[in-house]
């Protein structure tokens, strides 16, 4: 993403709204500067921001003049004035920030919006999580502190040590030169991104390993992991994780119910 | 997608998020339709926001502001917008703030049998409670476990449980700390400030009631003497 320097106005507006903290005033050029490094075009700023498309000498002029006096206008927050946020045109490897940011950019592997899969939130029709299974997914950098690929790929090693075959319709499986190793590509080991999600199963018996492994390895990691687990319930609607969970002190509230109505 | 499992807070007692999803290949041939029959099947129950991964929710950006919007802002809340922006197989979600409007839609989604898949997001008991209401058992179920890793990185409570109600990360927690404060100074209200907010949501899940309450919880702490502030 970039700001078009011939319209900004620099009137901080677009600072707040990025997730990453990439845009900042340059006070040298009175404009609104992207930090390439850090921005990982999620698109919050140009799709998110409402936009006006005024004069950029006009409003410089009242803002001048506002500045003068000392006075304070009291702009709608979420208002670009003069249009000033353009995307850039990306080229590999850059434009996988885009594909795991974006959540509106469809995966190529998937065919799923955002940056897993259907997870268990389709298991009536596809029973891809059975009984006395456990699906998993790590997702990383969230919330709102973002990865670099190459933190990514330390767990999906250390998870490929403990014997997990990796879900293969996952944009990250799709990124591995050795599935079996864990190992990504070289070349988007460089790049952030706001996050990414691991998907794979066990059997339920092996969660207590699966996530001492998982919270030991992200205690090495320079960003945040959220975890997800899930599991085919009975014909009553109990869980067997319940009580997994429970042993390992994990209290939970919150979660998907899927509620199978779905049908082929 | 996880866009809604890992909402921060300690009460979602009313925030309900009901979702239609086809299975990839397998039925969502006509998903489409029956995605549109889904959400117009959910206005009857009165959601506080919809929206599609494609095209987003009830409140959107617009494009072409002119200067009187910063005096007299009018928050059009687009529910026909939504639905017919769906235009192919993608994941359509209605927000709730109360459980009896979640057991009467998901009772009609019986009968409607659309043939996609109903999840609903939320408290796991508060969702199985609702399930058993509409005469249904939990098929299948998945657990937030919460934030590993370094979680001091993160922001501050009242930021994350206002910042996660957009899963996505398209609401950053800068935005949030700012109409926060402003809602603090009584320059925007909260639910001109909620409004902002689900404005950032590009699929319609963000729950502007509970951020309502959220951002008045927190007037009220401030207000009392001898409250306790975060």
């Amino acid at each position: 993403m970039q700001i078009d320097q011939q319209k900004c106005v620099a009137c901080g507006n677009c600072i707040p709204v990025c997730p990453m903290g990439a845009i900042a005033i340059d006070t040298g050029l009175n404009r609104a500067v992207v930090n390439t490094n850090e921005c990982v075009e999620c698109y919050a700023c140009f799709r998110g921001m409402s936009m006006e498309k005024l004069n950029p000498t006009l409003v410089r002029g009242i803002r001048r003049l506002l500045k003068i006096f000392r006075l304070r206008f009291d702009p709608e927050p979420d208002v670009c004035p003069t249009s000033a946020i353009i995307p850039d045109e990306l080229s590999w490897p850059r434009v996988v920030r885009r594909a795991f940011s974006d959540p509106i950019v469809t995966h190529e592997s998937t065919g799923v919006h955002g940056r897993g899969t259907e997870e268990v939130k389709t298991n009536d029709v596809t029973h891809r999580v059975g009984l006395g299974e456990a699906g998993y997914v790590i997702e990383f950098g969230r919330p709102t502190v973002g990865v670099w690929f190459r933190d990514i790929e330390k767990m999906t090693r250390a998870l490929a040590g403990i014997g997990i075959e990796f879900e293969p319709r996952n944009p990250v499986t799709h990124m591995m030169i050795d599935r079996k190793t864990g190992k990504l590509r070289d070349d988007i080991l460089n790049e952030k991104i706001l996050s990414a999600i691991v998907e794979f199963k066990t059997a339920v018996e092996n969660v207590p390993v699966v996530l001492r492994r998982v919270d030991e390895v992200s205690k090495t990691l320079d960003t945040v992991v959220s975890v997800g687990v899930s599991t085919r319930c009975d014909v009553e609607g109990n869980s067997a994780l319940d009580g997994i969970l429970a042993e390992e002190g994990f209290s939970y509230v919150r979660g998907k119910t899927n509620l199978g109505l779905g049908h082929a | 997608m996880t866009n809604t499992l890992h909402r921060y807070g300690e009460s979602f007692d009313d925030d309900y998020i009901v979702f239609a999803i086809p299975a990839r290949g397998i039925n969502d041939g006509n998903a489409a339709e029956m995605e549109r029959r889904f959400l117009e099947i959910a206005r009857k129950y009165k959601p506080v926001n919809m929206g599609d991964a494609s095209h987003g929710g009830i409140f959107r950006p617009a494009k072409d502001l002119n200067p009187s919007v910063h005096w007299s802002r009018q928050e059009r809340r687009d529910f026909e917008g939504v639905v017919n922006s769906v235009s192919g197989p993608t994941t359509v979600a209605v927000v709730f703030d109360n459980p009896d409007a979640v057991v009467e839609f998901v009772k009609e989604l019986k009968t409607a049998d659309l043939g996609l898949s109903i999840n609903i997001s939320g408290g796991l008991d508060q969702a199985r409670e609702c399930a058993r209401r509409a005469g249904l058992e939990r098929h299948s179920v998945e657990y937030s476990l919460g934030f590993f890793g370094q979680t001091d990185r993160m922001a501050d409570r009242q930021t994350l449980e206002l910042s996660t109600m957009c899963g996505h990360g398209m609401l950053s927690f800068g935005l949030v700390r700012k109409l926060v404060e402003w809602v603090k100074q009584g320059r925007r209200t909260p639910e001109q400030a909620a409004g902002t907010m689900a404005r950032f949501c590009s699929c319609g899940v963000f729950n502007p009631a509970r951020a309502c309450r959220l951002m008045r919880r927190q007037g009220e702490k401030e207000r009392t003497p001898g409250g306790r502030k975060n």
